[in-house]
């Protein structure tokens, strides 16, 4: 089975789920960190690096003396990654999503395709948790490539993926092919407008999901309403508890610093099967 | 010679420059010789990504030797260099005024970006 958490906004506690849920589950499993632009969920793990491996794309290259300027590439690309001037074309690489599409309508065959490097997958070992991570090269500007190959280590029966925030690319491919999606969210006004957005999207995508209320308080006007307006399971609420925040400050996982804490984490997983 | 404007609305010569270039809604170009003018519309003004490279193309396609923008960014003006488009900067003014500090050579060049 695998869950992603997931939020339209950032901050709201996307990590500190996906990490304590794999500590209290205390069963083996693969916790795979998405978020390949600001990977943080290692900062909560204590264990070893056992692999680390370089992340490549397929990017077009044009032999010149065989391209006669005809276009078809620049006209093909999707992503504006090659322009023609009726000569040989200029190529973009950074904007290239490597999808081979250039090189396939080329009469020519004048294209060819090099490998570019565009980040890392590492793999930690934590006791029972195997947490895969990626880390996208600096001035890199397109994620999904890296968010797909650190999906590649998905493996055995649970699988927890921590996505990146926000609603675009990068949370579609987080997201994609998972078996439920947690959206985390906060009793804030840009909480919730985030989370209307998030939601929109994993309706699109037509996986089941529910919320959970990270600094619930009492007296939510917002996200409760919305959430029972819209028939949207609160699997779990975390109480907006200083100590939480001063725990992950210093980079302890809450389910080790706070165990009463512990029982929280365990039945949103089960609540995640149940509903899932 | 044809000079292309960038153009945010109107479409003839009393309309307003555009101070973007890949996101510029409309490109007037302008025929010295004739002093006859077209109005294309910037068909890539909403493009995820790569606008001021394709806006290049455009411009180049139509012919124009010379961009009239307010700003341009470093991918397409890479681009326009090598096609041999010299690039000149003009801000808020219609595109009959900076036509005419062009002519008056009073229009600073682009130089890099």
């Amino acid at each position: 089975m695998k869950i992603a958490f997931a939020s339209g906004k950032g901050g709201t506690g996307k990590t500190t789920l996906a990490v304590n849920v794999a500590l209290a589950a205390k069963t083996p499993l693969r916790l795979l960190d998405c978020d390949v632009e600001a990977p943080n969920a290692h900062l909560f793990l204590k264990g070893d690096l056992v692999n680390r491996r370089i992340v490549t794309v397929p990017v077009p290259v044009i032999d010149e003396a065989r391209c006669d300027g005809c276009g078809e590439c620049s006209r093909f690309c999707a992503f504006n990654a090659i322009v023609s001037f009726g000569t040989v074309p200029a190529i973009s690489q950074d904007m290239c999503h490597g999808c081979g599409g250039c090189m396939r309508v080329c009469p020519q065959k004048a294209i060819r395709e090099i490998e570019k490097r565009i980040g890392i997958v590492e793999t930690m070992r934590c006791g029972a948790v195997t947490l895969a991570y990626g880390v996208l090269d600096v001035g890199v500007a397109i994620a999904p490539p890296l968010i797909r190959a650190v999906k590649e280590e998905a493996e055995g029966e649970l699988v927890l993926i921590d996505a990146p925030p926000g609603t675009s690319c990068p949370v579609i491919a987080a997201v994609r092919e998972t078996d439920y999606v947690v959206l985390v969210t906060e009793p804030t006004p840009f909480g919730l407008n985030d989370l209307r957005l998030a939601v929109d999207v994993v309706r699109e995508l037509g996986i089941p999901f529910g919320a959970v209320v990270n600094r619930a308080q009492e007296g939510d006007d917002l996200v409760r309403p919305y959430l029972d307006e819209e028939n949207i399971a609160l699997l779990a609420e975390i109480p907006h508890d200083r100590r939480i925040a001063e725990v992950y400050a210093t980079g302890k996982p809450v389910v080790e610093a706070l165990p009463e804490y512990e029982k929280l984490f365990t039945s949103l997983l089960h609540r995640i099967r149940e509903e899932a | 010679m044809k000079i292309a404007f960038t153009v945010s609305d109107g479409a003839d010569m009393s309309a307003r420059m555009d101070s973007r270039f890949g996101r510029a809604a409309k490109f007037l170009i302008y025929d010295t010789e004739t002093k006859a003018f077209s109005v294309i519309d910037n068909a890539y003004a909403q493009a995820g990504q790569g606008a001021g490279l394709k806006a290049a193309e455009t411009v180049v396609k139509a012919g124009a030797v010379v961009l009239v923008t307010g700003d341009c960014g470093p991918k397409a003006f890479q681009a326009l260099k090598n096609a041999g488009v010299k690039v000149y900067s003009a801000k808020d003014v219609s595109v009959a005024g900076a036509l005419e500090a062009f002519n008056e050579a009073k229009l600073a060049e682009i130089a890099s970006a």
